[in-house]
């Protein structure tokens, strides 16, 4: 067996550590002997919660990610402590003080960065260590230096405005004391806010109690033996007993730079993270400059980590090609979330702004044709999420901007996951609580689709996937991983459901297997068979090849599987108008099969709950009536007010009209349940206005037409597509949306997260206007699956297969 | 529904003829004369499992799942298992399935050994 390579990193921090973790997880260890420097003598800890630490909410412990102990169990020499001196690249050694020699056959630099501190007068004694009462704020050491220095305080200077600056200036707040944050600039966080933003978070803080000082140079740190106050350039001073300085950061270069590698502001790398003119030598982190950028975040240099991981451990060819960077931070209890661009950079960019001073809140989003290029969210927690997730996925933002700078209706509470216990239940179809959500991200779910497939939150109503997403991006500390399956149509196939539709139409894929065959290397995925079977179905209507396998099994035997494995039935009464006749079998037929509960559903039918599978045949030929599809993924039913025939207010027919558009549609598939209703007048007494399709009749005999209504896990009120003159324009509008639902909803997208997505002006234009041009033929398709419409129950007489309503089959049985 | 009861253990039982189960799906058989119940599965491919008959979770027909490969799918609420690795479970709070050895004879019966 070949020789272990010897690795060197140089570096225990954030990014050296983590390049270790993501080299052993790969199975490095096998493969490479590695040896970690680390200039401070702990393991590695996790400089993020430095200011936590400071505010004393979080104990120094609850920041070490790795223990020394790790270190041996993965066979890795740690030298903490330990700062490495030197690097003799023609020897491939590298030297520390005390005759320290490694030799390695790869070198990772990692040497992170420095506090910049400022030529001030009266920063350091004689000795060069920094005056008492005079602190950075980097490490460990320096928060229990800030910590223990409070108890003899009253009064603490911060220098720096800038992200740490207020970090720190939380932190000295939290212990008591009265802080004086001192900018060089006129505006805090000038690096992520515009001017706008930055006064607001000013009046914001200030009205917590801090004092600023914006445009003040500070030039010296008063006091003989302690800190007493600071001097300006203006000529004044300010009195105080501790100081923070927080005026940026240096990479830590020297290392490098000794070692005659390129270093500008940082060590040049290139897209594989190499050094200039140097095979064997990397760098990553803090201390690099890639394409011309350094970084001070996190997630970028855990990024890098990855890529230089893939590229040794896994001989991936995977490259860096630099991070957009989101920073979602909490400064002194505001949320603030800031990304990408800050300002327009043309004048086509497009600015949406939302400012509201007195409580804090602004709001900005930058967008360049489409698409989210930067945004600054402020005092609004709960619409954090959704515009983060917009500008990492790079998608088009909904036509309604505000759709994206509100959190919808019922969807709050998405930020404020981070402040829940641990056994808060987020998934409450599952009873997930917060304590696992997090304890899968730690054990390696990066992605949504990971995090709930190990939980199973998010996969009931789907509600809380908001939440679940938070506590996702919470856990990873930022690092979620891009999941492409996001985009597909279903998760087995590797395509958008365009891509997906073009390619089983061109190749002529009529059933599930051959679309399995020939898009996904043959390999059947058990959660994509039932998207898969609706579409095809949709595609091709009566050339479509059922597999049965491939529908769940309420579609197998046209009933709603209940928790005890019974099924529930419900009968077709179109409208919700029955007749003596039609009460009198159902009754019949409940004492007949001896039916457990019989049961008036939310869509005005009648519901026998608890029928073996066995005996679905016979309670369907005894009832003699359709099916009502109250199990599957299409048109359910139409609920009916009495309208015009008896009510005293009705203004038109909604009861003649529903049971029409029943009729009609009756049924038919889509990607997700359709569930609609008609009212005779505008107080909507069947709720037309909160389903997926609705008519609402107005005075002058017409009919406002609704899509996208919801009223289940979300509440969302329809849009109007158009208002028409008869039950007739109502029936064509119905199917027109329909259809074009069924051939562009995502498996599973109701209509109100449909409508959201297309926006309803795109839905006038295309189905009213017909600006596409497709309304004949989206009419023609609707009309198709019309006339293709079968009752499933005729199965009772005609079972697709011997057993397919067997119970329990008997063995030996020869 | 019924209860399940202990089978005989090394008993064989012959369950009919294979065709019983359209491809890829699964059906429920009674074994006994104790009515023991078990879920039997027919890949696409044409292999042939066997497992207990309920769902650990919360006690779903599993007879009445989706497969995709050997990836089986409660149908209540979404628990998967790999009947290739003898009923692992793929969520990290269920249990792994009972499984029981199975085979089609040369007349293309299946044949069951509890």
């Amino acid at each position: 067996m070949a020789s272990r390579e010897r690795l060197v990193v140089i570096g225990n921090g954030m990014a050296g550590a983590r390049f270790v973790e993501e080299v052993v997880a790969r199975g490095g260890s096998d493969r490479f002997e590695i040896t970690v420097f680390g200039e401070e003598p702990y393991g590695n800890y996790n400089r993020i919660l430095l200011s936590s630490v400071l505010a004393k909410t979080h104990d120094p412990e609850d920041t070490f990610l790795n223990p020394v102990s790790w270190y041996e169990q993965h066979g890795i020499s740690l030298r903490v402590g330990v700062r490495a001196g030197w690097i003799d690249r023609q020897a491939r050694h590298v030297l520390a003080p005390g005759g320290v020699v490694v030799p390695y056959d790869r070198l990772v630099i990692a040497t992170g960065s420095t506090p910049f501190v400022p030529p001030l007068d009266g920063v350091y004694t004689e000795d060069g260590a920094f005056k008492e009462g005079v602190f950075a704020f980097r490490t460990l050491a320096d928060c229990d230096g800030i910590i223990q220095r409070s108890s003899r305080s009253r009064t603490a200077a911060v220098i720096g405005g800038g992200l740490l600056g207020l970090e720190a200036a939380r932190g000295l707040m939290a212990l008591g004391m009265e802080v004086h944050l001192v900018h060089l600039m006129a505006d805090l966080m000038e690096t992520q806010l515009d001017p706008t933003g930055a006064a607001i978070l000013r009046s914001t803080l200030e009205r917590m109690g801090l004092h600023i000082h914006l445009e003040r140079a500070t030039t010296g740190i008063r006091g003989a033996e302690a800190v007493e106050g600071l001097s300006f350039s203006d000529g004044s001073t300010l009195d105080c007993d501790l100081v923070v300085i927080s005026a940026g950061i240096r990479p830590n270069t020297d290392l490098a730079r000794q070692a005659g590698l390129a270093v500008q502001r940082g060590i040049v790398v290139h897209d594989d993270l190499s050094c200039r003119n140097s095979e064997d030598i990397y760098a990553i982190g803090e201390c690099i400059q890639h394409r011309g950028v350094t970084y001070g975040l996190v997630a970028p240099v855990w990024n890098q980590a990855r890529v230089l991981a893939d590229r040794m451990a896994s001989g991936s060819q995977a490259i860096y090609t630099g991070s957009r960077v989101s920073t979602k931070l909490k400064v002194m209890g505001v949320d603030l979330a800031v990304m990408g661009e800050k300002e327009a950079a043309s004048d086509t960019d497009e600015v949406i702004t939302y400012v509201e001073p007195v409580s804090g809140v602004y709001k900005k989003l930058v967008v360049r044709d489409g698409r989210l290029v930067g945004a600054i969210v402020m005092g609004d927690g709960d619409a954090v999420p959704a515009v983060v997730q917009a500008f990492d996925r790079g998608a088009l933002l909904p036509e309604r901007r505000a759709d994206l700078l509100f959190a919808m209706d019922g969807q709050s509470g998405g930020a404020d996951v981070a402040d829940l216990p641990d056994d808060a239940q987020i998934c409450n179809c599952n009873g997930v609580s917060k304590g696992r959500i997090v304890a899968a991200v730690k054990q390696g779910a990066r992605t949504m689709s990971a995090v709930c497939d190990a939980t199973r939150a998010g996969t009931g109503c789907g509600s809380c996937k908001p939440q679940v997403q938070s506590l996702l991006e919470l856990a990873s500390d930022g690092q979620v991983a891009e999941d492409p399956s996001i985009h597909y149509y279903v998760p087995g196939v590797p395509l958008p459901k365009a891509d997906l539709v073009r390619a089983v139409r061109e190749w002529g894929l009529r059933g599930v297997s051959a679309v399995f065959n020939a898009l996904a290397d043959g390999k059947e995925d058990a959660t994509s068979k039932p998207g898969l079977a609706s579409l095809l179905k949709t595609i091709w209507g009566s050339e479509y090849e059922d597999e049965r396998d491939a529908r769940f099994i309420n579609d197998r035997v046209h009933a709603n599987i209940q928790k005890d494995g019974t099924f529930s039935v419900v009968p077709r009464i179109f409208g919700g108008v029955t007749t003596p006749d039609q009460l009198r079998r159902i009754a019949d037929v409940a004492d007949k099969h001896d039916v457990p509960m019989i049961k008036i559903t939310g869509g005005q039918r009648i519901d026998l709950l608890g029928i073996p599978k066995e005996k679905l045949p016979a309670v369907w030929t005894d009832l003699g009536m359709a099916s009502g599809h109250a199990y599957t993924k299409a048109f359910r039913t139409c609920k009916t007010c009495v309208g015009t025939d008896f009510c005293r207010y009705g203004l038109g027919d909604s009861t003649g009209l529903g049971i029409t558009i029943e009729k009609r549609f009756q049924g038919i598939e889509a990607p997700h349940k359709i569930k609609v209703a008609t009212a005779g007048c505008p107080r909507n007494c069947s709720e037309a206005t909160t389903k997926d399709l609705g008519a609402v009749a107005i005075d002058g005999g017409r009919w406002e037409v609704y899509v996208g209504g919801a009223a289940g896990s979300r509440v969302r009120k329809g849009d109007v597509l158009c208002v028409v003159d008869s039950h007739d324009e109502v029936l064509m509008y119905m199917g027109r949306f329909t259809q074009y639902y069924r051939e562009h909803a995502r498996y599973q997208e109701r209509t109100c997260g449909f409508v959201e997505r297309i926006g309803v002006q795109t839905l006038r234009q295309v189905l009213v206007e017909d600006s596409e041009g497709i309304c004949a033929q989206l009419d023609a398709e609707i009309e198709r699956a019309v006339e293709a419409y079968v009752d499933p129950w005729e199965e009772a007489q005609r079972p697709d297969h011997p057993t397919q309503f067997a119970g329990a089959l008997a063995a030996d049985e020869k | 529904m019924v209860p399940i009861n202990t089978p005989t253990r090394g008993a064989t039982h012959n369950l009919g003829p294979v065709g019983q189960l359209p491809p890829g799906e699964g059906r429920l058989f009674e074994i006994g004369p104790d009515a023991h119940l078990v879920a039997v599965f027919r890949t696409r491919a044409g292999a042939v499992y066997a497992t207990q008959a309920q769902c650990p979770h919360r006690g779903g027909p599993l007879s009445d799942g989706t497969t995709g490969g050997t990836i089986l799918v409660c149908p209540l609420h979404g628990c998967r298992f790999d009947l290739a690795t003898g009923g692992g479970p793929l969520d990290d709070d269920c249990e792994a399935l009972k499984t029981f050895p199975i085979n089609a004879n040369a007349a293309g019966e299946l044949i069951l050994t509890l």
